[in-house]
């Protein structure tokens, strides 16, 4: 038996690590992941919820979270390899335009 | 007590990926601490009773989307990042607030006491249960987000490909 409270202390710790690194890196595909450790996390919560109040429709909402973050994924890497292909860099701090 | 064993030992893995995500600083070792964390969430889904959950994670996150991620790392040769003015400013700012925010929500959390405790397995999430639910009430967002996947796919095939080649077609010599 663990207490729900343990769950969603992980989960707040992935969120929180997710968003420390969304602040800290200067990588654009570092901060692309941590935005992949954000959904993580609140998925722990939902799976946790779920098993708490006996609702299986957390466990599907996970499923919506993967399908956005896969599309959110495809698009951003692409935009990625676009931004890399005219400037020829992954610091966000180099990357103040907008225009290609 | 053998389930809050194993609920540690995959929560320590999890938090050791995600604390060695921030630390490294060259992308494919984020990367791949970052597949350590989502495996280990998959059991942690296990032990949850969330079968199906936890596979699609090892199938979809851990598998496809990761490879996505290493994929790009290697064709753009990304090498170490470098420390600018925004980073240390990033840090100065940003590492006070978000430990704020982290202590006042495990504050919250661990100082509610109707929280009970989950037993292991607790709701059996299996295909069958999951896939009832998913055709019948959730059958309009399953199409959106078929639709959005395909968007999805179109969007990076065209912002991929490079400037001009969509809109020429393919080449002649091809077919």
């Amino acid at each position: 038996m663990v207490p729900l409270s343990y769950y969603l202390l992980l989960s707040g710790i992935l969120f929180v690590c997710g968003v420390l690194g969304f602040l800290i890196k200067r990588n654009i595909i570092t901060i692309f992941m941590s935005i992949e450790l954000m959904l993580n996390g609140v998925n722990l919560s939902f799976v946790a919820f779920a098993a708490h109040w006996h609702a299986l429709s957390g466990q599907v909402f996970v499923f919506f979270v993967m399908v956005v973050a896969a599309a959110e994924a495809a698009v951003g890497l692409a935009i990625i390899i676009a931004v890399y292909r005219t400037r020829e860099t992954l610091n966000v701090d180099r990357v103040n335009l907008l225009k290609l | 007590m053998f389930h809050l064993i194993l609920f540690l030992f995959f929560g320590a893995i999890c938090v050791a990926g995600a604390v060695n995500l921030l630390v490294q600083s060259h992308p494919i070792n984020s990367a791949l601490s970052l597949i350590a964390v989502m495996a280990s969430l998959a059991a942690e889904y296990l032990l949850l009773g969330a079968e199906f959950v936890a596979a699609v994670q090892v199938i979809v996150y851990a598998g496809a989307i990761m490879v996505l991620f290493v994929i790009t790392i290697m064709l753009l040769n990304a090498g170490k990042e470098e420390r600018t003015k925004g980073s240390r400013v990033a840090i100065l700012i940003g590492v006070p607030g978000v430990l704020i925010g982290g202590v006042l929500v495990a504050w919250t959390l661990l100082h509610r006491s109707d929280m009970q405790s989950v037993p292991i397995g607790a709701l059996r999430g299996d295909p069958r249960a999951i896939a009832r639910l998913l055709f019948h009430q959730f059958l309009l967002p399953f199409e959106v987000t078929s639709v959005l996947i395909l968007i999805a796919i179109m969007g990076a095939v065209v912002l991929a490909s490079p400037p001009g080649a969509v809109a020429r077609g393919p080449r002649k010599d091809e077919g």
